[in-house]
């Protein structure tokens, strides 16, 4: 391993001298932070909603503002026909209209069911979800109060009492921040990687380099090694960001994270190396790494909820570094676990990495074609 | 396709040997197999008593190896550079300085150490890609058309850089197609389309192929490639 070394220095010395790749590695994961952060709200509020009133009653007036009161609704507009609460759906410049029926109190005074139409736009899924189960919630409390008064209790038979464990606030910020440092990594690392080698290859560096001794291993080595010290300040610069600008918590011990992310990193750049060997030209490279990082995007568990998607999809994503590093980001920021909640993850991790450099050391040959 | 078939050569240490021929004649592919960058589909390879097939990585021990393409790194100095392949070649320390100061000596690159190698014009890159090469003191140094792209001035003290460095023992192949440079050569080798037409010194290989100077040669030759295209 004695010309690990200087390979190890060359690549150091041409990452410095490279300041604009050098500062896109520093930007990025700031940049996609803010973006993350500050722009992606997993729970929706406010969702714009027409109201067709033909009750104008205080009962109705009641119910409309019960609806506010969830804070999912956000009255835009008072309409005085169903054709016009529909084109204000379609339109797009309501997501929800509610109407209510002009024998509301009639039947509320009678006993008789009383029916409040809410209609939902849900060509948008995660908003018309939360328009959905906000007024469900409104009609349960109303009914709640009303069979309590006639079945005079003042308590309730059941409740059931449910505890947000770890993110108490259900705050967004709490579970995007740890899941971008591990999105950032896998973005960043396996793309520089992925062209490392055959940069050399283009440039006619690789030429002069496969007559000498130097081995592929060292070769290999020395070209990624540079390249664990820009993911481990990547990682901090996202989550030094995420504790003081998003106050996301920082509950476990920090020092096993980045014991933890050195395996995963030294894993996303044998991926890179991999990916290297497989391609001719630097932009293939490009293109296979962006083909390689939508489906950790889509897949990890980052944004969606894996128990959601088909068997197939989850074995797919258990095919990703990035899933099982999710779970200890998300394990030591959050839930503060450790070693023996972690060590499966970390011997899978383990296993990604050797894997992924044998395989690109044994696809790289040291000779031309 | 093959680009070289039945090619036998004996080289002598210490000789200047170069190999000659039209583009495409299988020049630059005779190269590479003896520097183990291409596998050879049949025959055997001996460079300074090391089998090229059985022990690739002792070959890359005892050989340097000149590219046509400049080979090193444009955004290192010529510093960077040399201490990179001194690094790559196993030496360390007092001994790396030690050499390279004595590769720099010998090339006079002194007053170029701390440019960027990417800012060299065509003689100096050339200087700098032999002095990499030379920098673990190899038996053979193979030199891929070390002139293209060079000015005369500087091909003229190339070449006599070339001869002290046979006339201290190291062996030296080199492929061109400058004619004046092929007659600076103890011997030659004339290929065409993969086979070898001529081998000697580069009077007889010229009366070989039928011609008076080499150039003569050269032109019989290419005229004659021309005629029967490859079958």
């Amino acid at each position: 391993m004695k010309r690990f070394v200087p390979m190890f220095r060359k690549e150091l010395i041409q990452m410095r001298r490279d300041r604009v790749t050098l500062s896109i590695m520093i930007g990025i994961p700031v940049i996609q932070l803010m973006l993350f952060g500050f722009a992606i709200q997993t729970d929706v509020r406010h969702i714009p909603t027409v109201v067709l009133d033909e009750s104008r009653t205080p009962t109705s007036r009641d119910v409309i503002a019960a609806f506010e009161n969830t804070g999912n609704f956000r009255i835009v507009a008072h309409v005085d026909g169903r054709v016009e609460l529909d084109e204000w759906i379609a339109r797009g410049d309501a997501q929800a209209g509610i109407a209510i029926p002009h024998d509301l109190p009639r039947d509320l005074a009678r006993g008789t069911t009383a029916t409040i139409q809410v209609i939902v736009d849900a060509s948008d899924p995660l908003s018309s979800q939360a328009a959905l189960s906000a007024a469900a919630g409104v009609a349960q409390v109303r009914n709640l109060a009303i069979l309590s008064a006639a079945a005079n209790r003042r308590t309730l038979p059941l409740e059931t009492r449910v505890r947000p464990r770890y993110n108490p606030g259900l705050r967004s910020p709490n579970y995007i921040v740890p899941g971008l440092v591990g999105v950032i990594l896998t973005i960043t690392l396996v793309l520089v990687t992925a062209m490392a080698i055959v940069r050399e290859r283009e440039r006619g560096t690789l030429e002069q380099l496969i007559v000498t001794p130097i081995t592929r291993t060292e070769l290999m080595l020395g070209k990624i090694a540079p390249y664990v010290g820009v993911g481990l300040v990547q990682m901090t610069t996202v989550l030094l960001l995420g504790r003081f600008v998003f106050d996301v918590p920082l509950t476990g011990n920090v020092l096993l994270l980045y014991g933890i992310a050195f395996i995963f990193i030294v894993a996303s750049l044998a991926l890179g190396l991999f990916i290297s060997t497989l391609v001719r030209t630097q932009q293939q490279a490009m293109q296979a790494s962006f083909f390689f990082v939508l489906p950790n995007i889509l897949l990890s568990g980052f944004m969606f909820p894996r128990q959601a998607m088909p068997v197939v999809f989850q074995w797919i994503g258990a095919l990703l570094p990035l899933t099982h590093f999710l779970r200890v980001l998300r394990g030591i920021l959050l839930k503060g676990v450790g070693v023996p909640e972690l060590w499966k993850e970390m011997l899978i991790l383990m296993t990604f990495a050797l894997v992924l450099i044998a395989l690109s050391v044994r696809r790289f040959h040291k000779t031309l074609d | 396709m093959v680009a070289v078939r039945d090619l036998n050569l004996t080289i002598a240490k210490g000789e200047v040997f170069g190999l000659l021929g039209p583009n495409g004649s299988g020049k630059t592919t005779t190269i590479r197999m003896l520097c183990g960058l291409l596998e050879p589909s049949e025959g055997t390879a001996i460079v300074a008593g090391v089998d090229v097939s059985e022990a690739p990585d002792q070959i890359k021990e005892r050989i340097g190896y000149m590219s046509q393409r400049f080979g090193l790194y444009e955004d290192l100095t010529v510093a960077e550079n040399m201490d990179f392949y001194g690094g790559i070649y196993g030496l360390k320390g007092a001994g790396r300085r030690g050499r390279i100061s004595e590769v720099v000596q010998f090339l006079g690159l002194d007053r170029r150490l701390h440019q960027l190698a990417g800012t060299l014009s065509g003689g100096w890159k050339q200087r700098l890609a032999l002095a990499c090469a030379l920098m673990h003191g190899p038996a053979v140094i193979f030199l891929d058309e070390p002139t293209a792209g060079v000015d005369p001035a500087a091909r003229r003290a190339f070449w006599s850089t070339i001869k002290t460095l046979a006339a201290q023992g190291t062996t030296v192949i080199v492929t061109t197609h400058y004619m004046d440079e092929a007659g600076r050569c103890g011997r030659v080798a004339l290929l065409s389309q993969g086979h070898l037409i001529a081998l000697g010194t580069p009077d007889e290989v010229a009366t070989q192929v039928g011609g008076k100077t080499l150039e003569d040669a050269f032109i019989i030759l290419q005229e004659r490639d021309e005629r029967e295209p490859e079958a």
